[in-house]
């Protein structure tokens, strides 16, 4: 049994995991996102595709409240996140509150952002142990397995800056896997890295995908998308402008702005 | 050397046409070994000479200048009332440090906090503290007797008091001293604690958000011990600054290091000779803060390619 299994249990498996609707998100006059709508159902692999400043990464931090909205809902295994709803009105959580709705969302950074005074293990631990008050050697026991998963068993004591890029991003993906999260969401996760590193990581995110996790991919990999996503969605200047099979988005775009990001891209 | 042109040839263009050098033949180029010679500073021995003369006529000259009386300086070195003001130089040094760490880094975090009333007052709180000499805080601090006559711990406008000290009972000078230093410091490591923090990068915190980590934590486990390694550089300078700034307490007879030296000195009339007893010492508790600064550095260091 993979070390991956998520904890499906707790879930409706008949609620979407991703459920974001009408998502408009603002910076000054600056319109990020226009009503934007993306269901994700459990188990699938979504892949954000787009030009940058499209508004992929904006839409994918909404997802996990690091980015507020200004309007539209985002429910994840069907609770609003960072709101509670009472009849027509949504009440902003307290910090704590949108904290305890996060542990269950995993995510993975462009620049890895592991933290530089902790080893891999203790960054993978962080969580589980500070958060999650896991007993501390439970916790190891399954960093370990995690570190092995990753192909990195023998970095356990390595600090970050002792890792190569891919090396990084795959304990990265080991931290946010430690939290045994729902919902994985990876935002641009091979961009940082040098051309024979993007492998690796890419090789791991397969991996996981095959294990059933919930997956939303922000990427510029057309190859993973096309090999791994069970749905592509394509956006520009904020808003979706087509969503389908890889086959299709990739293969045989509808629109004349994807064709056109499509054949620049190729 | 026929064909200078060879060397740019050859790994280029190893087939070229018409007898130019196969691919399995080294290029023909002569090899010579050259001697390299390193510039140097220009007479170092002349400079250096130089100096230690400079040097060796001023040591002599203070050593054998008649009015000098080194003896003096030997005799109180360990005498017990500079030994008292050295410990006195020391608490005040160690207790201002804690105080002003403790009171910086709340302030610092209220600085940087999103709540306006927090800020206002952290702002406020620098803006005094960092105007007002650390000389004038003292004096009012060791003079704060004259105003506030008792303190009172009770309900406010009205008459029930729990209990009520005269104020000279606590705020005796080594008190006034403390709270002077302690304050004005401060303000200082207020603002060397917010650079630290703002220094981590916003990924880390994002990271730590995505953990499900609160604020509170991500600040304690993520962004302070990384802030500290930033920190730590200005807030030794700033420690070495205040061991010295303790000396002026001996405007409201602090009774440190510098209070008795002075004493002493009033008494024997011996100035320079017990200065340089306060000379000596301070050296020394600055040497040693140094270290001891030098191995907290290492430690931090952690995890950090160099």
């Amino acid at each position: 049994m993979s070390v991956y299994t998520a904890p499906i249990a707790t879930a409706d498996p008949q609620v979407p995991v991703v459920e974001a609707v009408g998502v408009h998100k603002r910076y000054g006059h600056n319109d990020v996102l226009r009503d934007v709508d993306l269901i994700v159902e459990r188990g699938e692999v979504v892949c954000l595709i787009g030009p940058s400043g499209s508004g992929k990464t904006t839409l994918l931090r909404t997802l996990n409240h690091l980015e507020t909205i200004e309007g539209g809902i985002i429910r994840i295994n069907g609770r609003l996140i960072g709101y509670r709803q009472e009849r027509d009105r949504l009440y902003e959580l307290s910090q704590r509150e949108v904290c305890r709705r996060r542990e269950r969302i995993g995510m993975v950074f462009q620049h890895f952002n592991l933290f530089p005074h902790m080893t891999a293990l203790e960054n993978i631990i962080e969580g589980p142990v500070g958060v999650r008050r896991t007993p501390r050697r439970k916790a190891v026991e399954r960093a370990h397995q995690l570190l092995a998963r990753v192909g990195l068993a023998d970095k356990a004591e390595a600090y970050p800056a002792q890792l190569s890029g891919g090396q990084q991003q795959r304990v990265a993906i080991a931290r946010a896997l430690a939290m045994e999260p729902e919902l994985m969401l990876f935002d641009e996760p091979t961009s940082a890295l040098d051309p024979e590193l993007v492998g690796e990581v890419l090789a791991v995110m397969r991996d996981l995908a095959d294990s059933g996790m919930t997956m939303v991919v922000v990427t510029h990999e057309m190859g993973f998308a096309q090999q791994v996503a069970d749905r592509v969605v394509f956006m520009s200047d904020g808003t979706i402008v087509e969503t389908g099979p890889p086959s299709q988005i990739i293969g045989n775009p509808i629109h004349q702005r994807t064709r056109e990001f499509i054949q620049a891209v190729l | 050397m026929s064909n200078p042109e060879a060397i740019h040839e050859a790994p280029l263009a190893p087939q070229g046409a018409g007898g130019a050098p196969g691919p399995a033949d080294p290029p023909r180029v002569e090899r010579v070994d050259y001697t390299i010679i390193r510039r140097k500073a220009p007479w170092p021995w002349v400079l250096a000479a130089a100096v230690t003369a400079v040097a060796i006529a001023f040591l002599y000259g203070l050593a054998t200048n008649p009015a000098l009386n080194w003896g003096v300086t030997g005799e109180f070195l360990f005498s017990p009332p500079v030994m008292s003001g050295l410990w006195v130089t020391i608490q005040l040094s160690i207790l201002s440090m804690l105080l002003g760490v403790i009171i910086g880094l709340i302030i610092a975090l209220w600085r940087m906090s999103t709540n306006r009333v927090l800020q206002t007052i952290a702002t406020v709180y620098i803006t005094v503290f960092r105007s007002v000499p650390v000389l004038v805080q003292l004096l009012i601090w060791g003079n704060i007797g004259l105003i506030i006559r008792n303190v009172t711990l009770g309900i406010p406008f009205t008459d029930i008091a729990f209990f009520s000290i005269p104020t000279n009972q606590i705020v005796a000078p080594f008190t006034a001293a403390v709270l002077g230093l302690a304050l004005a410091e401060s303000a200082y490591i207020a603002e060397i604690i917010r650079g630290g923090i703002i220094s981590v990068p916003t990924g880390q915190i994002e990271a730590a958000s995505a953990l499900g980590m609160t604020r509170a934590r991500t600040t304690r486990r993520i962004v302070l011990p990384q802030a500290l390694r930033v920190i730590i550089p200005p807030l030794g300078n700033q420690f070495v600054t205040l061991i010295k700034a303790t000396s002026l307490v001996s405007v409201i007879a602090g009774g440190d290091l510098l209070t008795q030296v002075i004493n002493i000195s009033a008494t024997s009339y011996r100035v320079i000779e017990m200065l340089a007893v306060a000379v000596f010492w301070y050296l020394i508790l600055v040497s040693a803060a140094s270290i001891g600064q030098y191995f907290l550095e290492r430690r931090l260091g952690r995890g950090v390619k160099r």
